[in-house]
């Protein structure tokens, strides 16, 4: 039950960082993944790892959670910084053979490489473990919001988002059942080849998007019933408010930003 | 008494079907305040009538007349209409569309464009009605189906609307629930003087009711008190208010030697048990 209602990745609490504006948290998690690239020297770099390890200390979350995030992409990590440490000449040799080298630079390229995807990683993964999924649904819209002036649909797109993260749990709940059914009739999950594997999913996925299809049909309905005529002329009753907490966290951001053009190479 | 509800010569057939209509020749008039139960099997109609009241089907110009609060239904209307008319279903998952409670009640408010203070307001004093103010900031997942039907009660109320239709809304739910839900509605009607059309098979729900239309392959059979419907003893299961056919299914099932659990199941609740009950895992 209780990992159904925790999807996303969103960890209770009421530190500083679960408690600023979503949008704020959203925009400055872009902008690190900006500044990081202002890095290129070990001073840089060291700024940046105590900047991610305070905020990181400030969400009051254990550090376990944040390397579990980095466990899914660590293929794509070792494949990238092995790229750079065997393909890049300059500095001392220590090694070589035919196109491949190990050099210095190579070796200081890698760690760099690391670090960038160690501290990009924490940082996407600081935001979804603070910030309910709801709250960056509201966020996202506040965000496209400038875009209604080229008729793209924001409301009815950020009402989408909210619905879909509504179901979520409704429809998890949903595909045990069926899943449950279809293996008391013989369905075998998880077992065989990938080719029987995904044989399998078949009598999971019809009965799923049947029923989806009569769920949209009832909530079509009930929501016309409640007198929803589209997006325009609607009032919010969710609202983002901005705190002084915000403003000091973008000054914090612009200090870092400055401290790094100062130290960078 | 003023009539709030008056349906003549209705007529609906559902685009693409042949044979006999949805709905054929139907009069009905609903007084304020009134408590009405309308009873019939399954595709007699009762949703059907239920939906045309409220505009939610594309009824033509030769399908007669339906007057909801001194207002004619049409096309320009229906959005008047439905802000009289709050409206129940069955699924308590399928109508509940805010991500949380509070914002599940603020939906219909927000439709009509209500300023955010009044919307404040007006949400905690409708989630108080129906009891679930504790649950202002919770998930639907983690609510039971009463409680949901509750909450849908719950953003009713706060439109101010003069009717409610409730249309087999108790069908899902557990005995707990059914009884949650009705009583609430029951309160509702009293403090606010509301009007009440109840569609069900459910027999208490029914025996609540000033007034039962008994429908039938879309015309009205029968209507008159619950004391003189019920006096058609057994017929009121060829009427179609009967025992729910999860019991009718155990009862079936008890004669052919199965042991089936005692304790009352939902519907849902007896599929559940019926796929699990060879299932060793």
């Amino acid at each position: 039950m209780m990992n159904k209602l925790l999807f996303g990745r969103f960890i209770p609490g009421h530190s500083l960082i679960h408690h600023l504006d979503p949008r704020n948290k959203l925009l400055l998690s872009f902008y690190f993944i900006g500044i990081i690239f202002l890095a290129n020297n070990w001073p840089t770099y060291l700024c940046l790892f105590i900047f991610t390890m305070l905020a990181v200390r400030l969400s009051g979350i254990k550090m376990s959670f944040f390397i579990r995030g980095v466990r899914p992409l660590i293929w794509l990590i070792l494949f990238t910084v092995l790229l750079q440490v065997f393909f890049t000449r300059g500095g001392t040799t220590y090694w070589s053979w035919g196109p491949i080298v190990l050099s210095q630079y190579g070796i200081v390229n890698g760690i760099y490489i690391f670090m960038r995807f160690l501290l990009i990683i924490f940082m996407s993964t600081l935001l979804t473990l603070t910030t309910q999924p709801l709250s960056l649904a509201d966020a996202i819209e506040a965000i496209l919001k400038p875009l209604r002036v080229v008729r793209f649909p924001v409301y009815e797109v950020a009402l989408m988002l909210s619905i879909a993260l509504r179901f979520v749990p409704t429809l998890m709940d949903e595909t045990e059942k069926i899943m449950n059914a279809q293996r008391a009739r013989g369905v075998d999950f998880g077992e065989g080849n990938l080719f029987q594997q995904m044989r399998a999913i078949v009598p999971l996925l019809i009965p799923l998007f049947v029923s989806s299809f009569n769920r949209a049909e009832d909530l079509a309905t009930a929501m016309e019933a409640r007198g929803y005529r589209g997006g325009e002329g609607r009032s919010k009753y969710r609202i983002l408010t901005w705190h002084m907490s915000d403003t000091w966290t973008v000054i914090a951001f612009a200090l870092l930003t400055g401290v790094l053009v100062w130290l960078r190479a | 008494m003023t009539k709030i509800i008056e349906v003549e010569h209705l007529n609906f057939r559902y685009p693409l079907t042949e044979g006999r209509p949805a709905l054929n020749d139907v009069n009905l008039t609903i007084e304020q305040g009134e408590w009405v139960a309308i009873i019939g099997h399954n595709g007699s109609g009762k949703s059907t009538l239920a939906k045309s009241l409220d505009g939610l089907l594309p009824l033509s110009a030769d399908s007669g007349t339906i007057r909801v609060a001194g207002m004619k239904l049409t096309e320009d209307s229906v959005w008047d209409i439905r802000r009289q008319i709050g409206m129940v279903f069955q699924n308590p998952d399928n109508q509940f569309v805010g991500a949380t409670v509070e914002d599940d009640v603020a939906f219909g408010l927000e439709n009509i464009g209500l300023p955010r203070d009044e919307m404040l307001t007006r949400v905690k004093n409708a989630l108080a009605r129906v009891r679930m103010t504790d649950f202002a900031d919770k998930e639907p997942a983690r609510l039971s189906g009463g409680q949901k039907q509750r909450v849908a009660i719950a953003g009713i109320i706060a439109l101010q609307p003069q009717i409610i239709i409730l249309d087999e809304s108790t069908s899902m739910l557990d005995p707990n629930g059914r009884i949650e839900v009705l009583n609430t509605v029951q309160e509702l009607k009293e403090q606010e003087n509301l009007t009440v059309l109840s569609i069900t098979h459910d027999i208490d729900e029914a025996a609540n009711a000033n007034r039962i239309v008994v429908l039938d392959d879309g015309e009205i059979k029968e209507s008159g008190t619950p004391a003189e419907i019920f006096q058609y003893g057994e017929r009121l299961i060829e009427l179609g208010l009967d025992v729910p056919y999860a019991e009718r299914l155990k009862a079936a099932l008890r004669k052919r030697g199965a042991a089936v659990p005692t304790e009352y199941l939902t519907e849902e609740g007896l599929v559940d048990w019926l796929w699990t009950s060879h299932l060793k895992m």
